[in-house]
C-alpha cells in the first residue's frame, strides 16, 4: 500500500480519537439541553472547575487559601496530605452534585418559565461566576494530573506496521492516553442510555425531556431532575477534564474546550446523545482530514474554523443537526 | 435628597476615593486569569515585588515612592487597551503590557501621549529602531535575536554548517507567533536549512495534526514560538511521538517551569531560550523576602519566587527602574516625567557591575540603548530542563545574534512604518 495511503488512514484514526475527546465534552451540553432546553454555556468551565478540584483535593490543597490568608494573616496553603486518586474522584463527583444542586436552587429554580435566552444568558453569568470561584479555590497555576493514565505513541502498533509502505513509513502513531478516552466514552454513553432506558430516574428524565407539563402531571419532581441531569452533566465534564487536563495539565484554557464542542453539537444535534458521538467523530476525522489535505497549501491551522465549515454545511441543510429532533412549528 | 446633596456627596465620595498622590506611577497590566494566566502571574508578581522592594528597603526611586495600578487584561488585547486608557490619566510613567496583541494596539497611542512602551523581548521587533519609533523600547532582545540565536546555537552544534538539515518552526498562529518567520526564512536561505511552517490555532489545546506532520517528515530540529497552552502541550505532544527533545527548543516566551512540568519526565532534555538567567540564590531574592514577603506586602502567595517568569518580571522592573534613576540624574529633578523617562531609558547603560551591586550579577547581560538602537545586544542563552531535579540547567553562556541578518530586516520593517504613518525617523 502507497505511503501516502497509510499516512491518510493515520489521520483519520487519530481524527477519530480526537473526536472522541470532542464528544465528551459535547455530551454534557446535550444532557442539559434536552431535559431542560437550557443551552449551557458553562459546560467548558464545568471540566475546568471539576477537573481543579480533583486536582486540588489530590494535593491536599486548602481551598481558599489566598482569600483565607490574605483576611487571617496566616500561611496555609497544604493540609500536609494527598488523597488517592479514587477517593479523589468520588469526592469531586461529590463536589459536582453540591454545585449542580446549588445551581438549581439559587440560579434556576427563579427562573422557571423563563424565555430560552434568559436562561441562557444565566448561565453565561454562572460559568464567568465558576471560572474566578475555581480561581479563588484553586489558584491559577498550572496542575498535573497524577492518575497514571497511560501517554504517548503505541510502540506495539508502531513496530507491528512499521515498513508496511516502504522505509518512509514510521508506523501507525495512535495515542495511548486516546484509545483510554475512547474505552471510556463507550462505558460513559453506555452507562447513560442504560440510566435513562433502565431505571426510574433515567425514565423520569426522558419523560420531563418529552414534556415538563405531562411529567409534572404524573408526580415527577422537576426539581429533583434538574439535579440529577446537572449532576450528571458535572460527572462528565469531570472525565472531559480529566482527559484534556492529562495532556495540557489542570490549567485554565480547559475552558476553551467548549469551543471544539460547539460544532460537534451543531452537526450532531443539541438533543442526541449518539449524536454527540457520531458528530465528535464526524468533526474530528473531517478537520483532521481538511488539514492533512490542503493545510500546507493555505498555511496551516484549519482546524478550529474547518469544524465550524463542516457544521454549518450540516446546519443548513439540517437545522436540527444529524440526529436532532425535528423542529415542527405548528401554527 | 436634592440634586446638589447628591452632587455633593458624590464630590465628597469621588474626593475619599481618590488614591494618595504618589510621584512614580507604574501601571502594571498583567494577567493573573484566564487561558494564559500561568504565565502572567510570576511576571506580574516579579515586577511589583521588585517595585515594593524598593519602596520598602530604599525608600522608592531617588526619595519617591512608586506606586504600581495593577490593571487585569487577561492577555486580552481589547481589555489591555482599556487598562492603558484607565491607567494613563494617572500619571503614567511607563508601560509593560506582556502582550505582543496589545503592544501593536498601544505603539500608536503612546506615542501620541508620549508615554515609553518597554516590551522587553516581545512586541515589535522593528521597535529597535529608535529614530522611528522614539516611545518604544525593546531591549535587551527581540524576537529576530531570538530567531538568530537559536540558529546561531544550532550551527554550533552541527560544526558550522547546517546544510540540507530540516528545521521546524511550530509558532502560535498569532502576531507573536509569526514574528520569527521572515529571520528564520532569510537565515535558511544563508545556511542551506530547509524550514517547515507549521501554525497552531489559539489557544492550542488541540495540535495532533502538527505534530503527526512532524513525525512524518522528520526534521532534524524542532524550534518552538508558543505562549501558554500551547507550550505544555507540544512538550506533551514532542514526548508522545518519541521525538528526540534534545532536538526541541522553544523560545523565551515556551521556557518557564509550568511549561514542562505537566510532562513530567517525559519533558526531560527540553531545551529553550532566556533571556534572563535565572538562579534562586541571587542576593535580591533574600531582600525581596525579608523586606517584601516576610512584611506581607506580596504581590502574590509567594511560591513564584525564583522562577523564570518571576525572575523575568523582576529584571523588567529593575530595568524600567534603572532608567529612572538615569531619568532623574540627567534632569535633576525626582519627580520626573514619562518624557523625561524616556530620556533616561534612551541613555540607559547597563553593566555587570551595576547588576553585582543590585544583587542579580548575571541575571542579564551588560548592554546599552541608544536612539539609533532600543533593542540592546540581543543576548540569550541555551537552557536545557532536567526533569530529574525539577530544573532548569543553563548550557551556553550568551549567545550573540547575527546582526549582519536582523539589522536590515529591522531597518526595512521600521522604514516601511515610518512611511506608512508620515513619521520623519529622527531622535527627540
Amino acid at each position: 500500500m502507497p505511503t501516502n495511503v497509510l499516512y491518510l488512514i493515520e489521520v483519520l484514526a487519530n481524527g477519530l480519537m480526537a473526536g472522541v475527546m470532542y464528544s465528551l465534552v459535547a455530551l454534557g451540553f446535550v444532557l442539559i439541553f434536552k431535559a431542560s432546553g437550557i443551552f449551557n454555556y458553562a459546560q467548558g468551565v464545568m471540566a475546568l472547575f471539576a477537573a481543579l478540584t480533583l486536582a486540588g483535593i489530590m494535593e491536599g490543597q486548602v481551598p481558599f487559601a489566598h482569600m483565607i490568608n490574605a483576611v487571617f494573616g496566616t500561611k496555609i496553603h497544604h493540609f500536609g496530605w494527598h488523597v488517592p486518586a479514587l477517593a479523589a474522584i468520588a469526592m469531586t463527583v461529590l463536589v459536582m452534585i453540591a454545585f449542580a444542586w446549588a445551581v438549581q436552587r439559587f440560579v434556576f429554580r427563579h427562573l422557571v418559565g423563563q424565555e430560552p435566552i434568559i436562561l441562557f444568558m444565566a448561565t453565561i453569568g454562572l460559568a464567568y461566576f465558576l471560572e474566578g470561584v475555581g480561581d479563588l479555590m484553586w489558584g491559577s497555576d498550572i496542575k498535573t494530573l497524577a492518575l497514571g493514565l497511560p501517554q504517548g505513541g503505541s510502540r506495539w502498533l508502531e513496530d507491528a506496521t512499521a515498513g508496511w509502505g516502504g522505509d518512509d513509513f514510521y508506523g501507525f502513531f495512535i495515542d495511548k492516553l486516546d484509545i483510554v478516552a475512547t474505552g471510556v466514552a463507550i462505558v460513559l454513553v453506555a452507562s447513560l442510555i442504560a440510566f435513562s432506558q433502565y431505571t426510574k430516574h433515567g425514565r423520569a428524565m426522558r419523560a420531563v425531556a418529552d414534556d415538563h407539563q405531562a411529567a409534572l402531571s404524573v408526580g415527577i419532581s422537576l426539581n429533583f431532575i434538574w439535579i440529577l441531569v446537572w449532576s450528571l452533566a458535572g460527572f462528565v465534564a469531570l472525565v472531559a477534564g480529566i482527559m484534556w487536563g492529562a495532556k495540557s495539565g489542570v490549567q485554565f484554557s480547559l475552558s476553551l474546550i467548549a469551543l471544539k464542542a460547539l460544532p460537534v453539537l451543531m452537526l450532531g444535534g443539541f438533543t442526541s446523545i449518539p449524536g454527540a458521538i457520531v458528530g465528535g467523530l464526524i468533526i474530528g476525522m473531517g478537520e483532521k482530514l481538511f488539514e492533512y489535505t490542503f493545510g500546507p497549501m493555505i498555511g496551516g491551522a484549519t482546524e478550529n474554523w474547518f469544524a465550524y465549515v463542516l457544521a454549518l454545511i450540516v446546519l443548513v441543510f439540517r437545522p436540527q443537526g444529524l440526529f436532532g429532533e425535528k423542529i415542527i412549528e405548528r401554527v | 435628597m436634592t440634586l446638589k446633596k447628591l452632587a455633593a456627596l458624590a464630590l465628597t465620595t469621588t474626593l475619599a476615593a481618590a488614591p494618595a498622590v504618589a510621584d512614580l506611577v507604574i501601571p502594571d497590566l498583567s494577567y493573573r486569569t484566564g487561558p494564559y494566566a500561568a504565565g502572567g502571574t510570576p511576571f506580574s508578581d516579579g515586577y511589583q515585588d521588585y517595585f515594593n522592594l524598593l519602596n520598602a528597603r530604599d525608600g522608592g526611586i531617588g526619595g519617591e515612592a512608586v506606586r504600581i495600578v495593577e490593571c487585569e487584561t487577561g492577555y486580552n488585547t481589547e481589555k489591555g487597551v482599556e487598562c492603558y486608557e484607565s491607567t494613563k490619566g494617572e500619571g503614567a510613567l511607563i508601560y509593560q503590557p506582556l502582550s505582543t496583541g496589545i503592544t501593536y494596539q498601544l505603539i500608536p497611542k503612546a506615542t501620541a501621549d508620549q508615554i515609553p512602551l518597554h516590551t522587553m523581548g516581545y512586541g515589535r521587533t522593528s521597535a529597535a529602531k529608535g529614530e522611528v519609533f522614539n516611545w518604544v523600547f525593546n531591549y535587551p532582545a527581540n524576537y529576530w535575536d531570538a530567531a538568530s540565536v537559536m540558529v546561531n546555537y544550532l550551527l554550533g552544534e552541527n560544526g558550522g554548517s547546517l546544510d540540507g538539515k530540516k528545521i521546524a518552526l511550530v509558532y502560535h498562529n498569532s502576531a507573536y507567533g509569526k514574528e520569527p518567520i521572515r529571520t528564520l526564512e532569510n537565515l535558511s536561505a544563508q545556511h542551506g536549512f530547509k524550514l517547515d511552517l507549521l501554525a497552531v490555532d489559539h489557544p492550542g489545546q488541540e495540535q495532533k495534526s502538527q505534530w503527526l506532520q512532524i513525525r512524518r517528515s522528520r526534521p532534524d530540529y524542532v524550534l518552538m514560538w508558543g505562549w501558554g497552552v500551547m507550550n505544555q502541550v507540544a512538550v506533551q505532544e514532542a514526548a508522545n511521538i518519541g521525538f528526540p527533545m534534545e532536538n526541541f527548543i522553544g523560545n523565551w516566551w515556551s521556557g518557564a517551569e509550568h511549561d514542562v512540568t505537566p510532562a513530567g519526565a517525559a519533558a526531560n532534555g527540553y531545551k529553550s531560550l532566556n533571556m534572563n538567567r535565572i538562579n534562586a540564590e541571587l542576593p535580591v531574592f533574600a531582600d525581596i523576602k525579608k523586606h517584601v514577603h516576610d512584611a506581607g506586602n506580596a504581590a502574590g502567595d509567594g511560591s513564584n519566587i525564583g522562577k523564570v517568569l518571576y525572575t523575568r518580571g523582576m529584571y523588567a522592573a529593575m530595568l524600567a527602574a534603572e532608567g529612572i534613576a538615569n531619568a532623574q540624574s540627567i534632569h535633576g529633578v525626582s519627580d520626573i516625567t514619562p518624557a523625561q523617562l524616556r530620556d533616561g531609558m534612551e541613555s540607559l547603560e547597563i553593566t555587570n557591575a551595576r547588576m553585582e551591586e543590585l544583587g542579580m550579577g548575571g541575571v542579564g547581560p551588560a548592554f546599552s540603548v541608544s536612539c539609533s538602537d532600543h533593542g540592546g545586544n540581543g543576548l540569550g542563552i541555551v537552557q536545557q530542563w532536567n526533569a530529574g531535579e525539577g530544573k532548569w540547567v543553563a548550557l551556553t553562556d550568551y549567545i550573540t545574534p547575527d546582526d549582519a541578518v536582523t539589522q536590515p530586516l529591522i531597518d526595512e520593517d521600521a522604514a516601511a512604518f515610518a512611511a506608512e504613518n508620515n513619521i520623519t525617523p529622527g531622535c527627540l
